[in-house]
């Protein structure tokens, strides 16, 4: 067993990229995750891994250290909170184009504009459907728990490699405050220019060699036929995460009435309201997405014809309730309840939602 | 056996290094544990609270509607908090600046006087150690020795020095609990 604290999720952002491995951080702060680079400034990585930890002068810059430095196969990150996000989209949007993998972690604010700084969700459209321009998607997973804030970094960078994609951690800014005790990974080395070659060694820029052609880094291409060819490469491996990377925890759905579905906070409030109601004689389930892209539209569509309805649970004005409306597609009654502005609902009022909506 | 606290104040009491003390020391009896603080710029100068879950089992939602116990230690804490303890559940107050005193029937009602037996003890920084000392008592959900690795892992090692003066004034906090109300 690996060591056990007591921790932010915000700070164990920056102390699981630190195990696993990682090479460079490039961050500006904002609240709720300012505690990610504090943390990791305080930790001094590049004492000991020689990770780079550097504070850029914009969301927009660092960004681009982020392109610059995933160019030449190294595990980088950053981190920031929706306003931050979006400053970041164009440069995201160009990541994906030159499909190049690192790990965005997204403390979610309430918006639109500056918001507030108190948790919230309304980034799901952002993170699932683009928020940069083209057609790409991000591999967005979204934790509910500390834990989750540890093992999704080191998830997240596996994902980037395996499919070359920049992975989003959709957190929001209950996670990154919450502190709850996780179990660490042990320290893992750095990976070496050979481990670098290895792994990267047919798409990175680690120097031209002469028994090699170039590589070339970029998402702009002249021909629109052979841009054409890079979208479909591009669909197809969304395709290939559909049918493989899906993740989602579902929770006494088995004998349910009606099912919530609901990530990240949302979910653990949920967790709170299936006793509740469960307790008044409702038979209620959750399914949790652990991806938000690929989306657990299966499961979903699976249940659809088996309840009564769907309550779908999000800090914001109903995103991912389309989703769910698309897997269901009409079989079953969908349901949206949820808070904007910075404000979390409380169990019992998630509860009294579910009452209300399906006339229990 | 699942425990569900609002510590709530006014910044600067504190109320959320209180909170970590309690939730070190139940990692320290390997109890799964939640810590959520209010947290934006309602800290600054203003009441803050942070909610602490003590639980053997895994910890559903951070966020809750009622509480078994809330910790009480000011006039706009005991307005916002008394209404939301569970039926049976316990209120523990500091009466120092409190006007309008709990009124329920349905629930244990206790006091410690914190702020007067911290400036006793030559210290008012122990304040907060002295109220988790009445928690303690009126709740025996963590062992004294716990709470002693608690404050070990929770503090850094220069201040190792005040555990002594914290589990003194802890001590104090549980011969000095009164019993106002019994349910």
């Amino acid at each position: 067993m690996g060591e056990l604290r007591l921790m932010k999720g915000n700070e164990v952002i920056a102390e699981a990229a630190i195990r696993c491995g990682c090479d460079g951080y490039f961050g500006y702060p904002i609240t709720p995750q300012s505690e990610v680079m504090e943390t990791l400034m305080t930790l001094r990585p590049w004492e000991d891994s020689g990770m780079v930890v550097l504070q850029a002068e914009s969301e927009i810059a660092s960004i681009h250290m982020v392109y610059g430095a995933a160019g030449a196969g190294k595990r980088v990150m950053t981190s920031s909170s929706s306003p931050g996000i979006s400053l970041m989209a164009e440069g995201i949007s160009y990541m994906a184009g030159a499909e190049l993998p690192c790990v965005i972690v997204n403390v979610q604010r309430g918006g639109p504009g500056l918001g507030t700084i108190q948790p919230s969700q309304a980034d799901y459209n952002q993170a699932t459907k683009g928020g940069g321009h083209g057609d790409y998607s991000l591999f967005v997973l979204a934790p509910a728990s500390v834990q989750e804030m540890h093992d999704f970094v080191v998830l997240g960078f596996e994902m980037a490699f395996k499919y070359r994609n920049p992975v989003m951690i959709l957190a929001d800014g209950v996670i990154g405050q919450l502190m709850e005790k996780v179990e660490l990974i042990d320290q893992r080395p750095r990976w070496t220019n050979e481990q670098i070659e290895e792994i990267s060694g047919d798409w990175a820029t680690t120097g031209k060699r002469s028994n090699r052609q170039k590589h070339v880094i970029t998402s702009l291409e002249m021909d629109s036929n052979t841009m054409e060819q890079n979208n479909l490469r591009l669909q197809a491996k969304y395709n290939r995460m559909k049918d493989e990377e899906v993740r989602y925890e579902s929770i006494e759905c088995e004998d349910a009435d009606y099912i919530m579905v609901a990530f990240g906070s949302a979910a653990r409030i949920c967790q709170k309201t299936v006793q509740i109601a469960r307790r008044k004689g409702v038979k209620v389930g959750l399914i949790r997405p652990i991806t938000l892209f690929p989306f657990p539209e299966k499961i979903i569509a699976e249940y659809a014809t088996k309840v009564k309805g769907f309550l779908s649970v999000e800090f914001n004005a109903g995103q991912m309730v389309n989703d769910i409306r698309l897997a269901v597609n009409g079989k079953t009654q969908v349901e949206y309840f949820g808070r904007m502005g910075g404000i979390v609902p409380t169990p019992d009022e998630v509860e009294l939602a579910l009452e209300q909506r399906f006339n229990n | 056996m699942t425990e569900e606290i609002i510590i709530a104040g006014f910044g600067g009491q504190g109320v959320l290094s209180m909170g970590k003390i309690l939730a070190y020391s139940g990692v320290m009896q390997d109890q799964e544990v939640a810590w959520f603080p209010s947290y934006g710029p309602e800290m600054r100068g203003g009441t803050a609270n942070v909610t602490v879950i003590l639980s053997d089992e895994r910890i559903s939602s951070p966020i809750l509607h009622e509480f078994d116990t809330a910790i009480i230690l000011n006039q706009q804490s005991m307005t916002k908090f008394e209404s939301r303890v569970k039926p049976g559940g316990t209120l523990i107050y500091d009466p120092n600046g409190i006007i309008h005193h709990p009124s329920r029937k349905d629930i244990n009602i206790l006091k410690v006087e914190g702020s007067r037996l911290a400036v006793e003890m030559g210290n008012p920084l122990t304040f907060n150690m002295i109220v988790l000392g009445a928690f303690l008592k009126a709740k025996p959900v963590i062992k004294l020795e716990n709470v002693k690795k608690g404050l070990e892992k929770s503090l850094p090692e220069r201040h190792h020095k005040l555990i002594p003066l914290n589990l003194a004034a802890i001590e104090i906090g549980q011969e000095n609990l009164v019993v106002v109300q019994e349910v």
